[in-house]
């Protein structure tokens, strides 16, 4: 049986993955054998150092960045926290612009708006019809004060990849560059990450979405680049994140980012080809399938964002479960206090379009089998609710 | 001299034969509400009650919470005895600002104690202002009263009344069966119905999967708040889907909600009768929606011939979100999950339903055989409260 096979199929790998065998095994190890403290003097706490030295490297290899230029974190979004407020909080927030876009995660834009309260400026970038921004957006937005831009590189909810090095490079060439960091929860180990290179100074990573364990992360920080932390405490982390280190985290992070090294590119382009065999088992059986996720590598390879109008996503996603296939949704439907998905509404993306959307995302461990049972099981859900549904429009 | 809390019961006092069964049930609830804290016990005497052997302010919070209660105080006890009572006076009276206006209300309800109650009222009073040398004694306009009982079982001394919730004590009327949504009046209803001594059950309709286990979650959340006033409660997880798609399926749009209340009513009274409640409690509000015009409250009402009880019936939505906040369910029914209620909103319900029109759509429904999944599916929890 297939790693990740089982009595259900999960298809929900954007919001987290099940840990592969090989970081298990090295959670489990760090927590009762090697579960010295890095900062001790003796030999338990020099292995636990090494433990950590290695996943260090091992992290850093995937964006080609060297070992200190990685600081570990508590996960995706306190690396994104860390990032902004530690570039904004070397500055007075009086005279300090940021520029983000629309379909940041939470953890940014929520990040800013608290910032906003502080005093600080933030420009909000439009996203066009199909997600994007543009390195001119970028550049018209820039101020004098402006000392952060901050983009993701892979969209968590449509999968859609932001034109990161042709923004850095934009930067490159201005006289008083603000800092660039970039959100790359969902890029890392989906598609090519070289931060160094492109002249990205920050960029966010976290272990679960890669099959490591939950509550660990990292924030790339460019060499010498200066930053403010915002907690303190202890020397770890170059000070930057004091508190005893997640050693069993930080060892399988170390792990998973190795394997997925190993795995890559080879799983991407796999990954690719079973959504877009997805996607066409699921166009060829429902032709009127609204995909918001564009084709091709203007996307990461393994989410696919689409709608079967007029089905609410959240009524397919239980039924979905029901049947054993694990999907998911943004946005409730149509509840009065619900929120639906921001990054789609700025899309433009409105009504039973908007409320029917559900994220499908692949893992490299997902298998063709899976791909078709799941999309038969879709098919056969949709096709019984949106009878009801549609029904219910062709009556009144 | 020790500190005790002392019961004041208005409405239980009155109902003559009953009286004794009513005082039993109280110290039970009050026992129950208790036992969390420990070593309280509930002493019963001549109308009213004391609760011993805890510090008062561990267990008035549990005390604000047993229906029944009208008032109560932490209460000084002491000797039948001057000296010991105006040792109790300056007692309470330091608890209270140091400076300042207070009066003495004594009641001798022992005959044989040799001071009247004016008399006491004076050497009490004088007393106080001799160890308090900021205390004034002003009988118009006091800043606090220190109110001295001297009594068979000793004398008491207390500056506090607290409002207890009032009511009858939870058992004393009857079992009933609340249907409950996750909205907000009907967690308001079931705790009036229980204010009312009604041993309270609840059941909740869901769809799933077309609503989210998370609307269960909501309401099992509810629960455990109402459990506060009289737990553990049980409540019923009833299965809907299929009756929510076969009125889907046949029914008229604009009859949808009138039918699917009168579904609801039914599969709640079978659960009522095995559960042996003698009603059926609504969250209702004359006019709040399409099946809440007395039209629809006729026609719906008459899928069941058990007694249906609408504490909230003649309230305003303000009211009932006051009751709602007091209670602490609120936020809870606030959060955004739907149920079977909110779902499927059709968008022309019909407001004055012809009782013809809905037996005629159900007429083309297998309603026995939807009824008995449903029941057989119905899952009973036991909510303890939080």
């Amino acid at each position: 049986m297939p790693y990740g096979s089982g009595t259900f199929i999960y298809l929900d790998n954007a919001a987290t993955t099940r840990a592969a065998p090989e970081v298990a095994d090295t959670v489990a190890r760090v927590l009762t054998s090697e579960y010295g403290n890095p900062s001790s003097p003796h030999d338990l706490g020099v292995q636990a150092a090494r433990l950590v030295a290695a996943a260090r490297r091992q992290v850093a290899r995937l964006i080609g960045a060297s070992e200190n230029e990685i600081v570990f974190t508590s996960g995706g979004t306190e690396a994104n926290n860390l990032a902004i407020r530690g570039a904004v909080y070397r500055h007075s927030r009086r005279d300090v612009h940021v520029v983000v876009q629309k379909t940041e995660h939470a953890s940014v834009l929520n990040t800013c708006q608290a910032l906003e309260q502080e005093g600080v400026a933030v420009t909000y970038l439009d996203v066009d019809s199909r997600g994007f921004i543009t390195p001119d957006q970028v550049l018209a937005a820039l101020q004098p004060q402006t000392v952060l831009v901050s983009i993701m590189a892979v969209n968590n909810e449509t999968g859609v990849i932001q034109p990161v090095p042709a923004i850095a490079r934009a930067l490159a060439g201005l006289p008083r560059r603000p800092l660039f960091h970039v959100d790359a929860v969902q890029a890392y180990g989906k598609i090519p990450l070289s931060p160094g290179s492109w002249g990205v100074d920050l960029m966010s990573i976290s272990g679960h979405k890669i099959h490591g364990p939950k509550g660990i992360g990292a924030l790339y920080v460019r060499n010498g680049m200066p930053l403010a932390a915002i907690l303190h405490g202890g020397d770890q982390e170059r000070g930057l994140r004091p508190g005893t280190e997640n050693t069993p985290g930080i060892a399988g992070f170390g792990v998973a980012a190795d394997l997925a090294a190993q795995a890559f590119p080879d799983a991407a382009v796999k990954m690719r080809a079973l959504l877009e065999q997805l996607y066409d088992r699921l166009h060829s059986g429902w032709p009127d399938v609204r995909r918001h996720t564009p084709a091709g590598d203007d996307a990461a390879p393994h989410i696919l964002n689409v709608s079967f109008p007029p089905v609410p996503g959240e009524v397919l996603v239980h039924h979905l479960a029901q049947d054993g296939v694990y999907v998911s949704t943004t946005s409730a439907c149509h509840a009065p206090s619900g929120q639906p998905s921001h990054v789609l509404a700025a899309m433009g993306i409105s009504g039973p379009e908007l409320a029917g959307a559900i994220r499908i995302s692949l893992s490299r461990f997902t298998t063709p089998e899976e791909v078709d049972a799941a999309a038969e099981i879709i098919l056969k859900s949709v096709d019984r609710l949106a009878k009801r549904y549609g029904h219910r429009q062709a009556k009144k | 001299m020790d500190t005790l809390i002392l019961i004041r019961y208005g409405e239980i006092a009155l109902k003559g034969q009953n009286r004794g069964t009513f005082e039993d049930l109280l110290v039970r609830r009050l026992e129950e509400a208790l036992r969390p804290v420990g070593h309280a016990r509930v002493v019963r005497a001549w109308g009213r009650m004391y609760v011993q052997g805890v510090a008062p302010e561990e267990v008035m919070p549990a005390i604000s919470r047993v229906f029944g209660v009208v008032s109560y105080s932490p209460v000084l006890r002491s000797e039948n005895d001057l000296d010991q009572i105006t040792a109790s006076a300056v007692a309470v009276a330091r608890r209270h600002q140091s400076a300042g206006r207070f009066k003495v209300d004594a009641r001798r309800a022992l005959k044989s104690f040799p001071y009247t109650s004016l008399e006491l009222n004076r050497l009490v009073g004088s007393a106080v202002q001799d160890a308090c040398p900021g205390l004034q004694v002003d009988l118009e306009r006091p800043d606090f009263t220190i109110y001295v009982e001297v009594r068979p079982e000793g004398s008491f001394v207390y500056s506090q009344i607290m409002p207890g919730p009032g009511g009858l004590p939870v058992g004393a009327s009857g079992h009933a069966l609340l249907l409950i949504s996750g909205g907000i009046d009907s967690p308001v209803a079931g705790w009036l119905a229980m204010k009312r001594g009604i041993r309270l059950a609840g059941v909740h309709f869901h769809s799933y999967p077309y609503t989210s286990p998370k609307a269960q979650d909501k309401v099992v959340d509810l629960f455990r708040v109402l459990a506060r006033w009289g737990g553990p409660l049980d409540l019923y997880m009833g299965y809907f889907t299929h009756i929510q798609e076969a009125i889907e399926d046949v029914v008229p749009e604009r009859l949808h909600i009138t039918v699917m209340r009168r579904m609801m009513l039914r599969l709640a009274e079978a659960i009522a009768r095995q559960s042996r409640a003698l009603a059926l409690v609504t969250g209702e509000s004359i006019g709040q929606v399409a099946s809440q015009t007395l039209e629809s409250m006729q026609v719906i009402g008459q899928a069941t011939g058990m007694n249906i009880l609408r504490p909230v019936v003649a309230m305003d939505k303000a009211e009932i979100t006051v009751l709602a906040r007091q209670i602490g369910t609120f936020d809870i029914s606030s959060r955004p999950y739907e149920d079977c209620c909110t779902l499927f909103v059709p968008r022309h319900p019909a407001t004055k339903p012809r009782l013809r029109d809905a037996e005629e759509a159900e007429a083309r429904m297998p309603v026995d055989d939807l009824l008995k999944e449903a029941i057989a599916r119905t899952e009973k929890l036991v909510i303890a409260p939080d």
